[in-house]
């Protein structure tokens, strides 16, 4: 059964722009790997961090919402945590409300573009 | 003396006249509290960063708790700070 699903990801600042697209393209492929589509990804670029994480004071946002099967999420944190350019993680299910919140957002998205 | 009708009372009688406080989730009809909002998450923190309670803020419980979650989360990825000084 397809659950939805939203992470948001927090990459090291030290990266050059090739490296940061990389590290999201592998996440993406990696999601559709195992039977899932990515439906919306955002990068919110470089913001300043509230605190310091590993001694930097600003990241690489990235926000992916997705649909896919509950054990493809286990894969995808273990590549997480191997993934060294990655500061931070959070993978949150969306509920009902959750999830027409991410469409509304993700249409408002396509309108501004 | 005084008349019949009117009676004095020793301590002034206090009319608390502070407006009646709602759950604004509950009257804007928001369903969903997104934690990747730190603006709209502010309002529900003090100075220091830390979460008001609901006897301030007038939210329902139900509501209180998933303000308390989204703040949580938002505060694991470093959108809002864990303790501060100022805030606002």
């Amino acid at each position: 059964m397809l659950n939805h699903y939203e992470t948001v990801f927090i990459l090291t600042p030290i990266l050059s722009e090739q490296q940061a697209k990389d590290a999201v393209t592998k996440f993406c492929t990696l999601l559709e790997e195992n039977g899932s589509q990515v439906a919306a990804r955002e990068e919110w670029g470089m913001r300043r961090l509230a605190y310091p994480i590993e001694g930097k004071s600003s990241g690489l946002y990235v926000y992916l919402q997705f649909d896919c099967e509950p054990s493809v999420i286990a894969t995808l944190e273990t590549a997480f945590r191997r993934d060294e350019r990655i500061m931070r993680f959070l993978t949150t299910k969306l509920d009902k409300y959750a999830y027409e919140y991410a469409l509304r957002r993700m249409h408002k998205e396509e309108a501004q573009q | 003396m005084t008349q019949q009708g009117e009676i004095r009372f020793l301590t002034p009688q206090v009319k608390d006249n502070k407006p009646k406080k709602y759950c604004r989730f509950k009257k804007q009809g928001i369903k969903y509290v997104d934690y990747k909002n730190p603006e709209f998450l502010k309002k529900f923190l003090n100075e220091q960063g830390k979460i008001l309670p609901r006897r301030i803020t007038g939210t329902s419980l139900k509501f209180q708790r998933k303000v308390a979650q989204a703040v949580n989360k938002a505060r694991q990825l470093a959108l809002l700070p864990y303790v501060t000084d100022m805030l606002k």
